[in-house]
Parts: C-alpha cells; structure tokens; sequence
C-alpha cells in the first residue's frame, strides 16, 4: 500500500468530466482531497493525498496522462526559503501536521514534506516570508 | 579579585583574553563554581535576534541643487511616509511606518508586506530607494517637489536609532477567545491554541545582568551586524517590576535605546518583518559584552533558561482592554520545549525570538572580542535601576474640553 501527494492541473475542457471520480472507481485507489481552486484562467487544480496499491496507483497515473490532465508530485512545490528563514520557530505550533519542527542539535527549523499537506497556514504566518508554496 | 574594564581590554588588546558565551559560561560555573568563573572568564557575550518595534533611522541624504527644506513637507520612501520634521534635509523612518493606500494591507487581516521596515533592510543592502517629496518653499529654499532615487552609499549619515530595543523578558501570549487573532506576538489561534513568545532566555542581554551592573549609558554593542551603543534607557524601561529571588524579572522590565552607524551594518542582521493582521516590524540583532569584573556579575551570567521565568497572559481581551494579570508562569526551558501547560491545557509554543541566530550572535561577539578589534566600554551612566522608583505609567486620559 502507498500512500502519495500529488497536484493535479485540469485543463478547461476537462473541468466538467468525472476523472477523478473514475481515477477512485476504475483503479481501486481512495483519495483525499486537500485543496481544490480553479484560477483565474479557468483552469483546475486539485491536491490528492491518493492511497492504493503500487501497480494501480500507477495505471491511475497513466490514466490521468492520458485523459490530459498534468500530475506533479506535491514535495516539489513546498519549499522552505533557508536563506530567508531566522529559525525562529514562529510557525512550528501553527502546522497542523507537524511537518515544521526544530532540528534537535542546531536548533534551526526544518521542514519534513512528507507530512506538509500544504495548508499554506505557515505561508503567511513567516514574517519573512521563507516558506513558498507553489502550484 | 575584582577586575576592572581596563584591565580587560589590555588583555583583549594583548589576545590573552577569555571570553565565552551566556551560554558556555552556564558549564563553566556548573563545573568549577562562581568564584573560579570569576577569575578565568573575562567577559560574557550575549545575543538576541528579534522583533523590535520602536526602530528607525534617520539620514542626511545631502543638499539639491536649488536647496530644499523638506522640514515642514511631506517625504515618502518607496511610498512609506518617512518624517520631515528636522531642518533641510534630515528624514527619520520609523520601522512600523506604513505605505498610506497598500491595498495588500486594506482588507482584514492585512499582509502588511512593506513599511519602514523593509526600507531600512533594502537601504543597508545597498539598493536604490525612490525618494518622493514635496516643499512649501523659502526664499533660501525655493525648490518645492524632489523625486530621485537615493542609496545609503550616497548620503552624508545614515544611523540606526532605536528608542526602544532588546526588552528585558516579554509576556506569553495566548488566546482564550473562540476566533482567530493577528497580535505582534503572531497568529494566536482560538482556545489557547498556541502560545507564543519572544526571548532569548539564557542568551538575552539584559537578562544577563538583570540590575544592570555592566549594561548602561555608553555600552559598546554588536548591531545589526555591526558596531553600536546603548545611548538612554528605552521608552517603557520599567526596572521595578516583581523580579524572583536571582534577581531576574519576571514579566518585561527594562530595555535600551541603542544607535549606530547604518553604513556599517548588515541586512542579515537587520531584517523587515511582516506580521500578518498587525504591521510591519523589524527584526534586530543585538549582542552585548558583559565583563566579568566579580563574582556577583559572573553569577548572573549563568542564568539558564529554567531559572527565568515569564507571564501568560490572553491577548484575545485582557491585553487589549488592559486587564493586568497573567494566567500562570512558565519559564524558558519550558517555552522551549515546545510544549507547556495553560489551564490545564497543553499547548504548543512558538518563538518569534531566534534562539540559534542569537547564538550566532554571541559567538561573533566572541571573535571579535577575542581578535583584538572590539574593545570594551566603561559605561558612562546607569540605566535606571529596580529601587530608582522609575517606573512605566500607563497614559492618563484627560478630557478635551471647550
């Protein structure tokens, strides 16, 4: 069983089709959904947490290639800014998954992507705005 | 033995000085006692790295050609009012000065991105800043409108002059309400949700030298990555407040108004802060030398984190309605832990204070020190003490009439 985040981006003409509906249905995956928008182009953008077994939750992949819509990973969009960070330790009680925590020895902040579910709580919580959150 | 400042810039003149941090002085003194600390160690350098609000600068950025008085006009650096109240050309920015239309910060909470703050951190490093002025005109300074860009390379002064900085101890601050808040403590969320402070704890200044022994008027200091003094006490300085049996305050005291050459200074060190829902803020790295002259100064050095102690205190409606009292005490070890105990409740802490900054700051302070290039001052006035009777009041509200 796996356990993956990943972003996915809904060209217009795909907005009103069942994809992920069929993505759970046809591939024997459940799936969290963390955050949904649409921007300002019309477009759609979706926040998985997709749980499953490996081989289907790949054919889910290829379905969703296929069918047009862009899939990328969430751990690349999650980015802590270390040139900007203090290492204060300001948004460590405000995430609510525990994914910012202090490093034991150096006391600075770290951030665990594994468990962000990018919330964006932390985004504007940094008042020197180091954590970036993008997709 | 006692010793004296000048006995310890000779031995930092010759390199033979000791000098350790507020945090090694801590194992030292656990090891080998006060008495033998005494005598080693030379001089104790604290740090701290935080939001300090009652910041600004002041610049001479040089005559135009006509002249102009911007006293009496109006000035705006990168769209933040910058004031115009001294003589020709002299501007002071304030830190939490904010653009007048910023539609970022119109709409609650506020992003609050940009303000005096981040002026001063773009000025230290080195960028161009959009000066925009207006004049009433004199006969020997006719010019009434001014807009060219201007760098802290460029002008005649530029000095960091803070009126209230490196707070003695500071509240806990917690929320008992059921709605989010924006504090200058940070995001407080509902239910005591999380609580959040702003110290150094073990590393910071004054709680190094808590009856102010060393720190006073003429105190040499790392600022904002460069060299400073402490000039007068801060606004606010409240030396009297309940302190515990070491001496150490236990809710906020005094604190310093310390200045220094901004032409000199980093913008590693001196960082704008925005604080969602409340403002800009500035973020200063302040390291002060405390020279070991005794056995009662190398005491207070030691001071760890489990022996200072602060208030928790609801900033949902006791703070803002100023409704003294605190919901408990709680000291630093704890605060750091990440975890301490309100009502009851455990409740996840947030420092808005860099401790590892603060000890970076220290440590340069130490290298400093102990390279020759930083010599120690004798202070040339006391700040005023806990049995002075200074005290900060709370404003007095008296009715305008007819």
């Amino acid at each position: 069983m796996i356990s993956k985040k990943i972003v996915l981006h809904f060209p217009q003409h795909l907005v009103d089709q069942p994809i992920v509906h069929r993505l759970g249905k046809d591939f024997q995956l459940s799936f969290n959904i963390l955050k949904a928008y649409i921007t300002p182009r019309e477009e759609g953008v979706l926040v998985l947490e997709v749980d499953g077994e490996p081989r289907n939750y790949d054919k889910g992949l290829e379905y969703l290639a296929k069918s047009g819509v862009r899939v990328q990973p969430l751990a690349q969009d999650v980015v802590l800014r270390k040139e900007k960070c203090i290492h204060c330790g300001v948004c460590i009680p405000i995430c609510p998954t525990g994914a910012l925590r202090v490093t034991a020895v150096t006391g600075e902040v770290g951030l665990d992507k594994e468990k962000c579910i990018a919330c964006e709580l932390c985004v504007n919580v940094c008042p020197y705005r180091a954590m970036e959150i993008a997709f | 033995m006692a010793k004296t400042i000048q006995e310890i810039n000779s031995k930092i003149k010759q390199g033979r000085a000791v000098v350790v941090t507020a945090e090694e002085i801590i194992e030292i003194v656990k090891h080998e006692g006060v008495k033998t600390a005494a005598e080693k160690v030379d001089v104790v350098t604290t740090g701290t790295f935080g939001p300090m609000c009652s910041s600004g600068a002041y610049f001479n950025i040089g005559q135009a050609k006509p002249k102009i008085k911007l006293g009496g006009g109006h000035a705006f650096l990168n769209d933040v009012p910058a004031y115009a109240g001294f003589a020709a050309v002299d501007l002071y920015v304030g830190a939490t000065a904010l653009p007048e239309h910023d539609p970022r910060n119109q709409v609650y909470p506020g992003r609050f991105t940009y303000g005096g703050a981040q002026v001063i951190e773009d000025l230290v490093a080195g960028k161009d800043v959009r000066l925009s002025a207006t004049a009433y005109g004199t006969d020997c300074y006719p010019r009434k409108k001014l807009e060219t860009w201007i760098n802290i390379k460029d002008m005649n002064e530029a000095v960091l002059f803070n009126p209230r900085n490196c707070y003695q101890n500071y509240n806990v601050a917690v929320n008992l309400s059921d709605k989010v808040i924006y504090t200058y403590l940070g995001m407080l969320k509902p239910h005591l949700g999380n609580a959040n402070y702003c110290s150094a704890g073990q590393l910071s200044p004054l709680l190094n030298d808590p009856q102010y022994q060393t720190i006073g008027i003429g105190t040499r200091i790392f600022l904002g990555g460069g060299v400073g003094y402490v000039v007068w006490q801060g606004t606010q300085h409240n030396p009297g407040v309940a302190r515990k049996p070491n001496g150490v305050p236990q809710a906020p005291a005094g604190n310093l108004a310390v200045m220094g050459d901004l032409k000199q200074m980093k913008p590693e060190w001196l960082r704008g802060a925005a604080m969602q829902g409340y403002g800009v803020t500035l973020t200063i790295g302040i390291g002060i030398p405390i020279p070991v002259l005794n056995e009662d100064v190398c005491r207070a050095t030691a001071v760890k984190d489990e022996d200072i102690w602060t208030q928790v205190v609801d900033y949902s409606e006791a703070y803002p309605q100023g409704v003294p009292g605190s919901l408990g005490e709680v000291n630093y070890q704890q605060l750091r832990s990440g975890m301490i105990t309100v009502r009851g409740k455990r409740v996840n802490t947030g420092n808005l204070s860099s401790y590892p900054k603060a000890l970076e700051i220290a440590r340069t302070l130490k290298d400093w020190i102990r390279s020759g290039d930083f010599l120690l001052t004798e202070k040339v006035a006391s700040l005023p003490a806990a049995e002075s009777g200074y005290a900060c009041r709370p404003l007095k509200e008296r009715l305008i009439t007819q």
